[in-house]
């Protein structure tokens, strides 16, 4: 093996795949840039208050992945790649803001952005004032902010929608977010813990409850803390005068349409491929599936390589993905980015 | 007048006026009533669900939607043979609760559901 | 609620709407149910708007009644809408305005369909040629009357009269609007606003200076369904459905309701009469009833048009009202006095809408 030099890798993307894949990658002996656009590190993760199917904080999770980067990793943030070339057997990455940097090999992690609610015109998001996201329900819990409606009332009754920009073919996305349905019976338990004498609704076309101790969330959702569950899809919400809001779903189970009123609706954001995601693809001339995530070369055996040798890809920007998903991806592209700087001359 | 067809009532829950006394009463006195998935396994077995309409898998739903209506003719029907608490994957009191509904709408018989 | 979050839909729906030279297609019930609104249009455009608008008068139904009652087979239907295209080519015009819902609804379907199987339109285009020898050219525009009402909104408004203001108060009157269900449910994009929020009766409102009431059953369809009040005992059906828009919008006391297509006045307006009869219950403020207009009605009245010219007095719930609360000038006494002063004749008084019984009594 030559390994005169020591080799270099250019991480784009500072979401835990970006910081885990950087860390390992730093650990094995190579150079390593971790590249994000915002400001801070840690991704849609840095946002989120507690995680399933544990509950544990989130932020355990950004702390010791920080910690890990910290000294191994040259981290640039407010740092957005403008072009990406290959010249001389080397990457160069131009940023916005004209710094060149040169790398053996470029590994995307340029993940996800969740859905724009808006595209569900019906759902009123932006139109009515209790109307919220999962993302927005997240802050609150973890801005340590009491749950009020828009006129500050403490709610009565919360709906929790899922599928909202997922399995829909006019919201442009035909497929399953993955971890939409687990988020929704978590943000349940969160709710009824906050707001104890709240009923909450989860309305579902499927309880997708795939992973370990999902299921024993599912159960103690409704066991302990009495959350009900309605599987019907949300067709229409509307507004009354007060603020609440009517639902129209039809109880399958019962074959009858159901009207209710609720006091503020939860709405669970399907994963769309990020801007970065996209664009950086294109640029690379990367293969997208129809769902527009990246397809790498193979999908069981070979989930980090892509069409163009150099290049390659981890966590939710080959389509959506759980944390342990994605931290477990993380690694499998460290493993397959070392082999390739490891064969390089 | 008579104009030859008549206003039509709604075939949707209203669950905000719905009746949902027999479905607290059961919460309270038989609370793995609470855990039902909606799965069909009891049905499925049920001795009278064989031969009638009798369906305790919707049965429970409505109960809990407040949509009973039509609760004091169908309860008659189980025979608390006990198949769908054999069958129930999450170990459900199925023989209780029929037992509770049936209290409660002795309870409750002055009430127009 | 957020307005901003509705004028962020609006701008995404706008749609090309002809500026002149319209080739009008009436509505086969408007004529009778509501007459006077097709006149006002004509007047208007014609007169208030300077603009070319002409009616051939060989055009027929677009049939699109006949063909959603399942009597007209479809095949029927577009080798007769064929040939109002074939008029309008003949007659030298590219701008199709229909008066009615249904048939914009008929004309935007079948050209969608044309579009996408281009082997139906050679056949219709065959039939047609079989049938009258007629060719036809597809329409370069086509969009329902309530769109040129909509786009030329802000010059009715500086030459209205009146406004949508209650006069005794100086607060915008309530007003509910709306939409025909084939206006923007089937094709979104060729309705102004979409079909979620639409905005072409809104935008008219807004400029009048009316406001709008939003309530939880505004897209509910008001329940004309042509097989379902074809037949007398379906229409438990369609009242059903109107009743259920009138006991949301209860709440938001409206003075007055708005619509764009023939089939919704008629029934919200004679759907109320029927459920005070069936059910004694009065819808609006007082219990008086909320009348129900057209926008060529709205647009003729604060225009300053006499009420009994743009057909009000065949309005079940009195319109008299309203009109006062406006301050609209009008005649009572010639109410039921046609052209030429003919006597119409006075419908029988019902026995629960108050308004309308109280008014006729004052009227004799």
């Amino acid at each position: 093996m030559n390994t005169q030099k020591t080799k270099s890798v250019i991480v784009i993307g500072a979401g835990i795949a970006g910081m885990e894949s950087s860390a390992q990658l730093a650990s094995f002996g190579h150079q390593v840039t971790l590249l994000e656009k915002e400001k801070v590190v840690g991704g849609h993760v840095a946002n989120w208050e507690r995680l399933f199917p544990t509950m544990k904080p989130a932020s355990e999770i950004i702390d010791l992945l920080k910690t890990d980067i910290m000294n191994n990793v040259n981290v640039q943030l407010d740092a957005e790649v403008f072009k990406i070339e290959f010249s001389n057997q080397e990457f160069i990455v131009t940023l916005t803001d004209g710094q060149i940097l040169k790398s053996d090999a470029v590994l995307l992690a340029t993940g996800y952005d969740l859905f724009d609610p808006r595209g569900k015109e019906e759902y009123g998001y932006g139109i009515y004032d209790n109307v919220i996201t999962s993302a927005e329900l997240e802050a609150v819990f973890k801005n340590g902010k009491e749950l009020k409606t828009s006129t500050g009332k403490t709610p009565k009754r919360v709906g929790i929608i899922h599928c909202v920009g997922s399995r829909d073919i006019k919201a442009g996305n035909q497929y399953c977010s993955n971890v939409c349905c687990i988020t929704g019976v978590k943000q349940a338990i969160e709710i009824k813990e906050a707001v104890p004498d709240a009923e909450v609704f989860c309305f579902y076309m499927d309880l997708r409850m795939f992973g370990r101790y999902f299921e024993d969330m599912y159960l103690k959702a409704q066991e302990k803390y009495g959350v009900q569950f309605v599987r019907g899809r949300l067709s229409e919400a509307c507004e009354n005068q007060d603020g609440s809001l009517i639902i129209k779903v039809e109880d399958t189970l019962a074959s009858k349409p159901l009207k209710m009123t609720v006091d503020l609706i939860v709405l669970l954001l399907g994963f769309e491929a990020s801007k970065g995601t996209t664009s950086l693809g294109k640029m690379l001339h990367l293969n997208f599936g129809d769902d527009r995530f990246i397809s790498p070369t193979n999908e069981h055996l070979l989930r980090h390589n892509t069409k163009m040798e150099g290049i390659f890809v981890a966590g939710t920007c080959t389509g959506p993905k759980s944390i342990i998903a994605t931290i477990s991806d993380a690694r499998g592209a460290v493993i397959t980015v070392n082999n390739y700087l490891n064969n390089l001359n | 007048m008579d104009f030859g067809y008549s206003i039509q009532k709604d075939n949707q829950i209203d669950y905000d006026k719905s009746h949902r006394e027999i479905a607290e009463y059961i919460r309270k006195e038989e609370s793995s009533f609470n855990i039902c998935m909606s799965c069909g396994s009891c049905t499925a077995i049920c001795s009278a669900g064989i031969f009638t309409d009798f369906n305790p898998r919707k049965l429970y739903l409505l109960i809990s939607r407040g949509d009973i209506r039509s609760i004091r003719k169908e309860i008659d029907h189980c025979m608390l043979c006990g198949k769908c608490q054999l069958a129930c994957p999450r170990g459900i009191n199925t023989r209780n609760i029929i037992l509770q509904i049936r209290t409660s709408i002795k309870q409750n018989k002055d009430h127009v559901f | 609620m957020n307005i901003e979050g509705k004028k962020a839909i609006w701008k995404d729906y706008q749609k090309d709407i002809a500026d002149d030279s319209y080739f009008y297609v009436r509505s086969c019930v408007r004529q009778n149910f509501l007459p006077g609104s097709e006149t006002t249009f004509i007047r208007i455009v014609r007169e208030e708007l300077g603009k070319d608008i002409y009616e051939h008068p060989c055009h027929t139904t677009c049939t699109g009644i006949g063909y959603h009652g399942d009597i007209v087979p479809v095949d029927t239907m577009m080798t007769v809408v064929a040939r109002q295209f074939a008029l309008m080519t003949e007659a030298g015009y590219e701008n199709l305005v229909p008066s009615c819902i249904t048939s914009f609804g008929i004309y935007t379907e079948v050209l969608d369909t044309w579009h996408h199987f281009p082997e139906v339109e050679a056949r219709v285009r065959e039939y047609l040629r079989m049938a009258t020898g007629r060719e036809f050219k597809i329409p370069a525009n086509i969009a329902h009357a309530s769109d040129i009402i909509y786009k030329f909104r802000k010059e009715i408004a500086t030459k209205a009269m009146y406004k949508l203001i209650n006069k005794n108060t100086g607060k915008p009157l309530k007003v509910v609007e709306h939409i025909g269900c084939h206006y923007s449910k089937m094709f979104p994009e060729k309705g102004v606003g979409g079909a979620e929020y639409p905005y072409v009766l809104v935008g008219m409102i807004e400029e009048w200076g009316g406001e709008v009431v939003d309530y939880p059953e505004r897209r509910h369809c008001c329940g004309f369904g042509f097989r379902q009040y074809l037949v007398q005992a379906n229409r438990g059906f369609s009242i059903s459905c109107s009743r259920k828009k009138f006991e949301s919008m209860q709440d938001y006391e409206p003075d007055m309701i708005i619509t764009n297509c023939p089939g919704c006045p008629m029934f919200l307006d004679k759907w109320q009469y029927a459920i005070s009869e069936l059910e004694g219950k009065t819808y609006g403020k007082d219990g008086m009833g909320i009348p129900v207009f057209t926008y060529e009605e709205v647009a003729g009245m604060l225009l300053g048009y006499d009420p009994w010219d743009l057909g009000m007095q065949v309005h079940q719930v009195a319109v008299e009202p309203l009109l006062d609360k406006i301050g609209v000038s009008y005649d009572a006494s010639r109410k039921y006095l046609g052209i030429n002063n003919k006597n119409l004749g006075q419908p029988k008084s019902p026995n629960v809408l108050v308004t309308a019984k109280s008014l006729l009594s004052e009227s004799l």
